[in-house]
């Protein structure tokens, strides 16, 4: 479904800013995977996601959604066939918009938007069924601005708009990161209702390692902007918590000791 | 009285502006200054058009798309070459300044023994009630032309407000007001935000050239200065209405902003008939959208305040 072919990406280059953010990512993920990502902080897996969202081009490589070579595609184009929830809750919707106002803009998500009016009645009353299952009251609610809301509602509303037209992939950006704990985990398991009941090929950057465990059939690594482990099927499942650590612990002594061994050759060969 | 109702029909006119800048301010949050060179614009060709003969509907038509050319330049300005909104709307409303002369051939075209719109609203007002007939409103002894003017431009800003509203409503408007509202949420729902504020702005600036057009049919003459302070003009007719409306839903800031527009004119009538220097006008103007713009902030401080005494008492 997704190939990620050998994709670089180099942010401000030739400047002290410099920062190589992907070096050479290359992943394929069949149809109706449920991929997790993980990785420490600037290990690239944000930005890995990003670039198959088309929020920047690559430099190198390509990407080839369903046949389909989307490396040089508009943000907007590809958004015709990828859904997306971002880690912040203020990013996914529009405040001062109403709730049946930002449903029916993602009913509308990579199609042509005419003059035909945009909130028809049918539309509306289909919304009411659409939150109904959120179990948060916001049913009788369709005409007030988002902005109001919480950010797990308003978080749960952008999981509900990025699948409302099926999407040939799904990316979540750490999409329970800024939420309470609770909250959270009432978003993961929407996340998975949602995921399972339209079989959605998924991309979920998390940073929890339960997450990580618990959901989704395989599981990638990111450090320093390239894959450093691949977990599928039967590896998937017999992954633990602890071993995640360990192998986080792992690369971590690698970081360590590779400024050291340079040093020593350093003073043995200068 | 005619003095007020002359008001209330120049504040009909440039609530056309009001609701021009209502769309890329508030719409789009991009504060643009091409209305300066844009209101000039549309009052240029709208006036040569009319001088040469042309048909004045049409003549006013074409100074909409004239406004329309300049605010899509400003949009692609900004989108195309990524620069600040503030800036492109200054390099494309100095440039409309040698475009307005060259338009016009000189700074000022009068319009006085030309067909205009409203030459056609009078003798309407002639056929219907007689040449020269008066009558009495509210106890003022007034010109029944002035009355039908007034009318006029009430039914038409009217239909431009409907045509607004519906088209803010429409799956296109509705994507528009989410490109102002949250960019990034819109592009990922597939909508191409750089064409989406190329066209606002486009639909801006044809609203702010057509009130440029019908201002100089109205006062019978285009002059190449009549652009100068519009913006802030227009700014402030859209920051009193919604101080008033107080409701933050489309129609209401749309009737908001015509709202704004004729109580700002009627505002500046008494100021000039109290004895203000016209000169110091633009000062005053400016003062005034200051107020109005610190204004809410400072009530609803005010509010939080007696409302934080009152749990305490």
């Amino acid at each position: 479904m997704l190939k990620i072919i050998d994709i670089s990406k180099t942010f401000n280059p030739g400047t002290a800013n410099e920062v190589k953010a992907l070096q050479g990512v290359t992943i394929e993920i069949e149809k109706g995977s449920f991929v997790c990502v993980l990785g420490t902080n600037g290990s690239g897996k944000s930005t890995a996601l990003n670039a198959v969202a088309g929020s920047f081009m690559v430099d190198e490589g390509r990407i080839i959604l369903d046949g389909m070579d989307i490396t040089r595609w508009s943000e907007h184009k590809r958004a015709g066939y990828i859904g997306r929830v971002f880690q912040n809750p203020f990013s996914g919707t529009a405040p001062g918009m109403s709730i049946q106002e930002n449903l029916a803009l993602a009913l509308k998500r990579g199609k042509k938007r005419g003059l035909g009016w945009g909130l028809p009645k049918h539309v509306v009353e289909n919304f009411k069924k659409l939150v109904a299952p959120l179990n948060m009251g916001l049913e009788n609610r369709l005409e007030n601005p988002i902005g109001k809301l919480s950010g797990g509602q308003r978080q749960a509303i952008t999981l509900l708009m990025a699948t409302a037209i099926r999407p040939k992939l799904l990316l979540l950006d750490e999409h329970t990161a800024a939420l309470d704990p609770k909250t959270a985990s009432k978003v993961i398991d929407l996340t998975q209702q949602v995921i399972l009941k339209d079989n959605l090929t998924t991309l979920m950057v998390t940073h929890s390692m339960q997450h990580a465990v618990n959901l989704g059939d395989r599981i990638i690594m990111m450090h320093h902007g390239k894959v450093a482990y691949d977990f599928k099927d039967e590896d998937k499942k017999r992954l633990k918590v602890n071993d995640l650590l360990n192998l986080f612990d792992e690369l971590r002594r690698k970081d360590n000791i590779d400024p050291a061994v340079a040093e020593l050759l350093k003073e043995q060969y200068v | 009285m005619s003095l007020l109702i002359g008001s209330f029909t120049i504040g009909l006119i440039l609530a056309l502006l009001a609701l021009g800048l209502f769309i890329s301010f508030r719409i789009f949050n991009f504060p643009d200054i091409t209305a300066e060179g844009s209101f000039t614009f549309g009052a240029a060709t709208g006036a040569s058009l009319i001088v040469a003969g042309m048909n004045p509907l049409l003549a006013s038509a074409a100074a909409f798309f004239a406004g329309l050319t300049a605010g899509s330049v400003t949009g692609i300005i900004h989108t195309r070459f990524n620069i600040n909104p503030l800036l492109a709307g200054i390099l494309v409303m100095t440039a409309l300044y040698s475009i307005n002369l060259h338009v016009m051939g000189k700074s000022n075209i009068p319009l006085l023994n030309v067909t205009t719109i409203f030459t056609w609203v009078d003798n309407f007002s002639v056929w219907i009630s007689g040449a020269g007939s008066r009558t009495n409103v509210l106890g003022w002894d007034v010109a029944m032309k002035d009355i039908w003017l007034l009318l006029f431009c009430l039914m038409g800003i009217l239909i431009f407000c409907i045509l607004l509203w519906w088209f803010f409503k429409t799956n296109l408007g509705t994507a528009m007001r989410a490109t102002g509202d949250n960019d990034q949420m819109i592009r990922a729902l597939g909508v191409n935000t750089k064409a989406m504020i190329i066209t606002g702005v486009a639909l801006s600036n044809g609203f702010v050239a057509l009130a440029g057009a019908m201002l100089a049919q109205f006062q019978g003459f285009a002059d190449v200065q009549m652009g100068i302070g519009m913006m802030v003009w227009g700014l402030a007719s859209v920051i009193i209405g919604e101080a008033i409306i107080n409701d933050h839903s489309l129609g209401f800031v749309i009737a908001g902003a015509v709202f704004g527009s004729v109580l700002f004119r009627l505002l500046v009538a008494i100021v000039l008939r109290w004895g203000l220097n016209p000169n110091d006008l633009k000062i005053i103007t400016a003062m005034f959208v200051f107020i109005a713009l610190i204004l809410p902030g400072l009530m609803q401080n005010r509010k939080k305040y007696t409302f934080k005494k009152k749990i305490h008492a």
